[in-house]
């Protein structure tokens, strides 16, 4: 069977729900990325706000906790102007049996014009939206804040922000991502907009079991050893190691994984001089990254949260307004 | 009721017919092939020019869902999909709720069966007491209830040397013992193929290796054993081999597959498309080409439907948390045509895998055949029709195929069963 037409995009190619970086057209990416960099000003100015979503709703869909994502979306939506509702679903609801549809339906019949969406199950944004397909409300927007193990685009847009911001491009890159990229939406949605916008070479480290089973079909180098995979490298992009598989059958204990795969100075040292290191947050220290990197001037983990703002407002107003 | 069924290409794999003949029924029986018998005086007659008069088809793994999930489907509901697939015998796997493993629950499936008076059920009794794993079900009183094999369904048992005391006990009866293999650990969280797809779509994997490591043991034990093994929804090209060589050292073991896993692979789940989460998953591009041509030559004996009616709700959620499985007994019949076509199989070849090869694995004499005395099962149907595959055009009571929208060949037009009509369409 072909693939069928893709759920983000309407019938004339643009941008009707944003649910992965996989498969969005190059020139879609790097609009979004030009648009967002006005949205930085807006936060310097003593207000900080535009009136671009005046009078819309926008529902804030957690259905796994995420106060830090959560809070970004509803800083980027104030500054829009938005109306935007916060529902932690995981302590509402669907504890009560409800479905998920039929949270959706009560939602739209509130006359919501967004839903950022955040849930544990890899495809639930997708659903939703063939949902609001089925039942014509091409009006409703959905914003995938993470979806199960498989993308989390808006973060992988404020990456791709940052990298461009500090390396002036991708083309001329050799890009590091090291940790947990079986289980990592984020990864996922790197590689796929690393990959579009031509960055040649994307590494992978990280141990066995927490890569996916001939992980070179999604088009990456697979390192195990961090030390040969940082070397010369211009981008390193820390994962963040979930705390319930650094015990068990995936990791023996977190100390290990420190001392093999944790980003420390000297194996930084490997990748060029002026690599820049990157974090989804929230740091785990001493896990997957040394205090002294995480504060070095290598490290631009806080600019990505500032940009991660202006990121989810271009995305917003470009949905919606 | 005295029938004649007039001009049709009779098809009948057992016999090696493959002509225009007209087929004589009496007293639910087929009474004669080609002339009629000397006092026949015909009551009713079936103008067959231009269809195919075919064994009604046999279906190796069709739940019903009684007792238990009736909410899903019932007896009555699936009795009628069936009769319009043109399936006129059909397994029915021992997962229901509660499983098949009390006699007096299988004796009652089989008397609300009869009455509905429809397409006759061959049950597979429970293995173990409630499919657990741990304790024999009572395999001689199942078998004397109606039971004509004995299965875990999709439930494989943990524990290996229950697996290997189940297998010794069916043996000693002679007893077909029939497994899904997959391995419990492997297959756990899983719900699709460790492959590309799930690797992108970030689905929680199940490799090759759950069901080869699985098929192995059983192959294993059951050879140790003596017992007589059926291997139930094969999904893998890597699992070919193994039966392969079973068969080399002289092993009884049948196999097959089913529809869903002829036409598609992995890249059918599109984007989350939660019809396309079958158990065992849809695997790659390579496992779907080897099954088929190993359906082809024969190696893998029978095509099934795996027949499961899925309730709307269970599949309108996120695709790891919705319900596995999919309908199949009205689409039994088109993708077997669908899979001829496209491979240049000739009919009656493609008609044997779900006539003669399945009613040979359920033991059944009466079935999957058109020979003169027995019983008179047929499915008459245009080669040339289609079958829309819509929400309103299918009978059973779930909707769930990712079939759904498409037109596929042939169209089944008349089932008869022990001589009456109990289906008829228009062309």
């Amino acid at each position: 069977m072909s693939t069928p037409h893709h759920p983000q995009l309407d019938r004339d190619g643009r941008l009707q729900h944003l649910l992965t970086l996989e498969g969005l057209p190059r020139e879609i990416l790097t609009s979004i990325l030009d648009n967002a960099a006005p949205f930085l000003a807006v936060a310097e100015r003593e207000i900080k706000k535009v009136p671009l979503l005046r009078g819309k709703s926008i529902f804030n869909l957690f259905f796994e906790n995420s106060t830090r994502t959560r809070t970004t979306f509803e800083i980027a939506a104030k500054r829009l102007s938005a109306d935007i509702v916060n529902l932690n679903i995981s302590t509402s609801s669907t504890a009560k049996g409800e479905s998920l549809l039929d949270t959706i339906d009560n939602l739209c019949a509130m006359h919501a014009d967004m839903f950022v969406v955040r849930h544990a199950s890899s495809g639930a944004p997708f659903l939703i939206a063939r949902h609001l397909a089925n039942i014509g409300r091409n009006d409703i927007h959905i914003v995938n804040a993470g979806d199960g193990r498989h993308a989390h685009p808006t973060q992988g847009l404020l990456d791709m922000y940052t990298i461009r911001h500090y390396k002036g491009g991708f083309e001329h890159l050799r890009v590091a991502i090291v940790g947990d990229i079986l289980h990592s939406r984020v990864a996922r949605s790197q590689i796929a907009a690393l990959t579009t916008l031509g960055v040649p070479e994307i590494r992978v480290i990280g141990p066995g079991t927490l890569l996916p089973h001939d992980c070179a079909r999604l088009g990456v180098r697979v390192y195990h050893d961090i030390r040969e995979g940082l070397r010369d490298v211009d981008v390193v992009m820390m994962l963040r190691l979930q705390n319930e598989r650094m015990n068990g059958a995936l990791l023996p204990t977190p100390q290990e994984f420190f001392k093999v795969w944790g980003l420390t100075a000297e194996k930084l040292a490997l990748a060029k001089p002026d690599a820049i290191v990157m974090h989804p947050g929230p740091l785990n220290r001493g896990v997957e990254i040394d205090s002294a990197v995480a504060d070095s001037p290598q490290a631009v983990i806080l600019p990505q949260v500032t940009f991660g703002i202006a990121v989810r407002m271009a995305v917003m107003s470009m949905l919606a307004a | 009721m005295k029938l004649r069924i007039a001009h049709g290409r009779l098809i009948d794999p057992a016999n090696h017919i493959d002509r225009i003949a007209d087929v004589f029924i009496a007293d639910g029986l087929i009474a004669a092939i080609g002339d009629a018998p000397a006092d026949f005086t015909v009551e009713r007659e079936i103008d067959a020019t231009g269809l195919i008069v075919a064994p009604g088809l046999v279906d190796l793994c069709a739940r019903l869902r009684e007792p238990g999930n009736e909410y899903r489907a019932t007896l009555e509901s699936e009795m009628h999909a069936a009769m319009a697939g043109g399936v006129t015998s059909l397994a029915i796997p021992p997962d229901t709720d509660p499983p098949l493993d009390e006699p007096g629950l299988v004796e009652m499936l089989c008397h609300r069966a009869k009455k509905l008076n429809r397409a006759h059920i061959y049950p597979v009794g429970a293995l173990t007491v409630g499919l657990r794993g741990e304790r024999l079900s009572e395999m001689a009183e199942l078998t004397a209830a109606g039971c004509v094999a004995f299965s875990q369904a999709s439930r494989p048992i943990t524990n290996n040397a229950v697996l290997l005391r189940t297998l010794q006990y069916a043996s000693t009866f002679g007893f077909r013992v029939w497994c899904q293999p997959g391995d419990p650990y492997l297959t756990r969280d899983g719900v699709a193929h460790d492959g590309e797809v799930a690797a992108h779509l970030g689905l929680p994997p199940i490799a090759a290796a759950a069901e080869t490591i699985a098929l192995y043991t059983i192959l294993q034990l059951a050879e140790h054993t003596g017992a007589r093994l059926h291997i139930a929804h094969l999904s893998c090209a890597s699992s070919l081999p193994l039966i392969r060589e079973a068969r080399a050292r002289g092993m009884d073991v049948t196999c097959d597959i089913d529809i869903h896993h002829l036409h598609l692979d992995e890249s059918d789940i599109g984007y989350f498309d939660t019809h396309c989460h079958l158990a065992p998953p849809l695997r790659a591009r390579a496992d779907r080409d080897a099954l088929r041509a190993a359906l082809a030559a024969g190696e893998i004996d029978a095509l099934c439907s795996n027949h499961a009616p899925v309730n709307d709700e269970a599949k309108a959620l996120p695709f790891n948390e919705s319900e596995a499985g999919a309908i199949g007994l009205e689409l039994l019949l088109p993708l077997a045509l669908k899979w001829a076509r496209e491979d240049s199989i000739a009919l009656p070849e493609a008609l044997a895998r779900i006539t003669l090869a399945p009613a040979r694995i359920l033991d059944s004499q009466r079935a999957g055949h058109l020979s003169v005395g027995t019983r008179a099962d047929l499915c008459i149907f245009d080669a040339e029709g289609h079958t829309p595959v819509t929400r309103e055009t299918l009978t059973s009571n779930g909707k769930n195929t990712p079939f759904l929208g498409q037109t596929l060949p042939g169209k089944v037009r008349y089932t008869i069963v022990e001589g009456q009509i109990m289906y008829a369409s228009d062309a």
